[in-house]
């Protein structure tokens, strides 16, 4: 409702019941089970834009933008792993499952993703062969389900991601609706065709820091203490799982914050769950600062990285590299106008889609329905997605270069500034124009 | 038979000179003594080697194990044969909890006592358990058959899917979703079957059978405005 309206005929929306509002308790009385959807909080929350780099002047200075080096590797997994992971760009694809997207874009995102050097990732369900084929460097995750688990993939991985939680719902298990569980999909995660698969919150056979250290030194064991082992977590208390997760044994940890993507989960839980990512990188930062192990047990964020600025500003933070989820579908064309009138037949639009998990997105992304997959052709999707990260990539490096850093993770808090009081007190940075850190003083 | 003492030798030496059997073994019969409780030994195995551990082991011993035969002369700590994929595990004693854990193929056989969670997720492994096992049993059981000779605590088959369960005892509780079956000619030949190969001496036809009910396999949902 515009405000014309309103002015014209009186009328008032409530702020507590506005038609939002209303629109789901009609949907809950109609159907009575709660809403389910995919894409991350569509909620207002602290992010990024509240932050702005100081760049160099008198008191700085610069390095010439287009000349001078800039380095944008980074290597993970350097405190026990035989091999660690070098990744040309500090930007990783975050794990996303086959199931929940279509083979065809799982190939693309490893194709995008080993165009520009770094690595994707799988998700529950396990590994593909078109994921594996396709990814030079590939992270396999190790989650509470243990669909399609399997030893001979965990030894063909690059490194292993034991995922505790997931930023859209953290202490919620997966979820991957009848309509997307395909011959294929049931059989890689041994369920029969068509139910409503609800994974498991925690892992079957671990409870707690103490047990999970034990279940990296099995990982470890199996793989020869090869590959690097990440731990992920959702942001919540993000402090003690850092601390936990490095005390348990943990070669990085991947903090994703609650804007974080989902194939699918309730409503209420991406919501109402979890703290902003702006929020949790210094809490994690802070740490592994406490513990000696900044920069020696790496740190990956995610959840809500759109562009260069949002990588810079984690870096500066103190991340040593970022991990994308929607924004890459958006890349290789999830929500794309192209197919606005198809939106509108499925009661969405361009834009507004996030019903993920019912297996009808007209741009071929995540659904299982052969002939929407053949819309997303993976090398075309591949390109698309190296060319975003690349752009992020070059931003992030205008950004550093314009507060003279010659490598991303120079980058640093001193460089920032905030333009809220909870911004500032969030990201631990004054507000700008002032020397005041809310909770520190001048 | 190759023998390794693991007060003189790491679980790491130990594992990797066990990963390090190619096809064309070079040592087929291995013999571990003095484990003393210690964890992850004989994980991560993919060749068709035998294993005997003298004696007590940690967590996630034999651990997703892939065509080995192992056998632990002891107790077994928590996820022994966790996701194992084909095999033998046999535990002389007790197991702890989430023995089997999401294990996909071969045969973990316990003649003792499992705690909880014997079972967990588990996705097609075959497990006979000569004593009792505890809660939660078999809970999201995907595939497979659970084959309990004792009794079965709380909550047997909890939110369970297509894992077949045979007890011979007393249950408990049945968890969420799971409820007794008919127990018909092709159920009798499946434990038979899974009894000799545990090489278990029991009657197949003094056991119960258990499995899904399939009504969580998909959410309720009303539709008020169609009635």
């Amino acid at each position: 409702m515009s405000e014309d309206i309103k002015v014209k005929d009186g009328l008032r929306e409530s702020a507590t019941f506005d038609r939002n509002t209303m629109t789901e308790i009609r949907r809950a009385a109609e159907t009575g089970i709660y809403d389910i959807r995919g894409f991350g909080a569509k909620r207002k929350l602290p992010h990024f834009d509240d932050l702005l780099f100081l760049g160099a002047s008198m008191s700085r200075y610069p390095l010439e933008g287009y000349r001078e080096k800039c380095n944008t590797s980074v290597t993970l997994g350097t405190r026990y792993a035989k091999k660690p992971i070098v990744l040309d760009i500090p930007v990783t694809i975050a794990g996303m499952s086959f199931g929940a997207l279509s083979a065809n874009a799982k190939e693309a995102l490893g194709r995008g993703a080993s165009l520009m050097g770094t690595s994707t990732t799988t998700g529950d369900g396990g590994m593909t062969p078109e994921e594996r084929g396709q990814s030079s460097k590939l992270v396999y995750q190790y989650l509470p389900s243990r669909y399609g688990m399997n030893p001979d993939d965990l030894r063909k991985a690059d490194a292993i991601e034991v995922v505790l939680g997931q930023g859209a719902k953290p202490g919620g298990g997966g979820m991957l609706l009848g309509q997307k569980i395909t011959d294929r999909v049931a059989k890689m995660r041994t369920l029969p065709m068509g139910v409503d698969q609800r994974s498991a919150c925690r892992h079957p056979d671990w409870t707690g820091p103490d047990d999970l250290a034990i279940k990296i030194q099995e990982l470890r064991e199996i793989t020869d203490w090869q590959v690097p082992i990440y731990i992920k977590v959702g942001a919540t208390r993000t402090y003690y799982d850092v601390k936990l997760a490095v005390k348990a044994g943990a070669d990085v940890i991947v903090v994703d914050g609650m804007q974080g993507g989902t194939a699918a989960t309730q409503d209420v839980f991406i919501e109402h769950v979890g703290i902003p990512t702006l929020a949790a990188i210094p809490q994690a930062v802070r740490a592994l600062q406490e513990m000696g192990m900044h920069r020696k047990v790496q740190l990956i964020v995610s959840g809500g990285i759109r562009n260069g600025a949002d990588v810079a500003k984690c870096m500066a933070l103190g991340a040593d590299a970022v991990a994308i989820g929607t924004a890459a579908l958006i890349a290789l064309g999830c929500n794309h106008p192209m197919y606005d009138e198809e939106f509108k037949k499925i009661g969405s639009a361009a834009g507004f889609y996030d019903d993920y998990h019912e297996g009808k997105d007209p741009a071929g992304i995540s659904t299982q329905d052969p002939e929407l997959m053949k819309r997303l052709d993976p090398v075309d999707g591949g390109r698309r997605l190296a060319n975003y990260l690349n752009v992020l990539t070059l931003e992030a490096q205008t950004l550093a270069r314009a507060c003279g850093k010659n490598d991303l993770r120079n980058l640093e808090p001193e460089d920032l500034v905030a333009l809220t009081v909870e911004s500032a007190a969030m990201a631990n940075v004054p507000l700008a124009g002032t020397n005041w850190i809310p909770g520190k003083g001048y | 038979m190759k023998t390794i003492n693991l007060t003189e030798q790491s679980v790491r030496d130990l594992n990797q000179a066990l990963h390090d059997q190619a096809i064309e073994c070079t040592e087929r019969e291995w013999e571990v003594l003095e484990p003393k409780g210690q964890h992850n030994i004989a994980c991560g195995l993919d060749q068709n080697i035998s294993v005997d551990i003298k004696g007590p082991t940690g967590y996630y011993c034999a651990g997703m194990n892939k065509k080995a035969h192992v056998t632990i002369h002891g107790n077994a700590g928590q996820g022994v044969a966790e996701n194992m994929m084909s095999g033998t595990v046999r535990v002389k004693g007790d197991a702890s909890q989430a023995a089997g854990a999401t294990a996909h193929g071969g045969l973990l056989v316990i003649e003792g006592n499992a705690a909880a969670r014997c079972g967990i997720s588990m996705k097609g492994v075959d497990i006979v358990v000569k004593g009792n096992v505890g809660h939660m049993s078999c809970f999201m059981g995907q595939a497979g058959a659970l084959v309990v000779c004792g009794d079965a605590g709380d909550a047997l088959g909890d939110s369970l899917y297509e894992t077949h369960i045979y007890v011979k005892g007393e249950v408990k509780s049945l968890g969420a979703d799971c409820i007794q079956k008919e127990m018909r000619e092709e159920h009798i030949e499946e434990l038979t079957e899974l009894l000799n190969r545990a090489g278990v001496d029991e009657d197949p036809t003094a056991f119960k059978r258990y499995g899904s009910a399939r009504q969580l396999y998909n959410f309720k949902v009303d539709n008020t405005s169609a009635y």
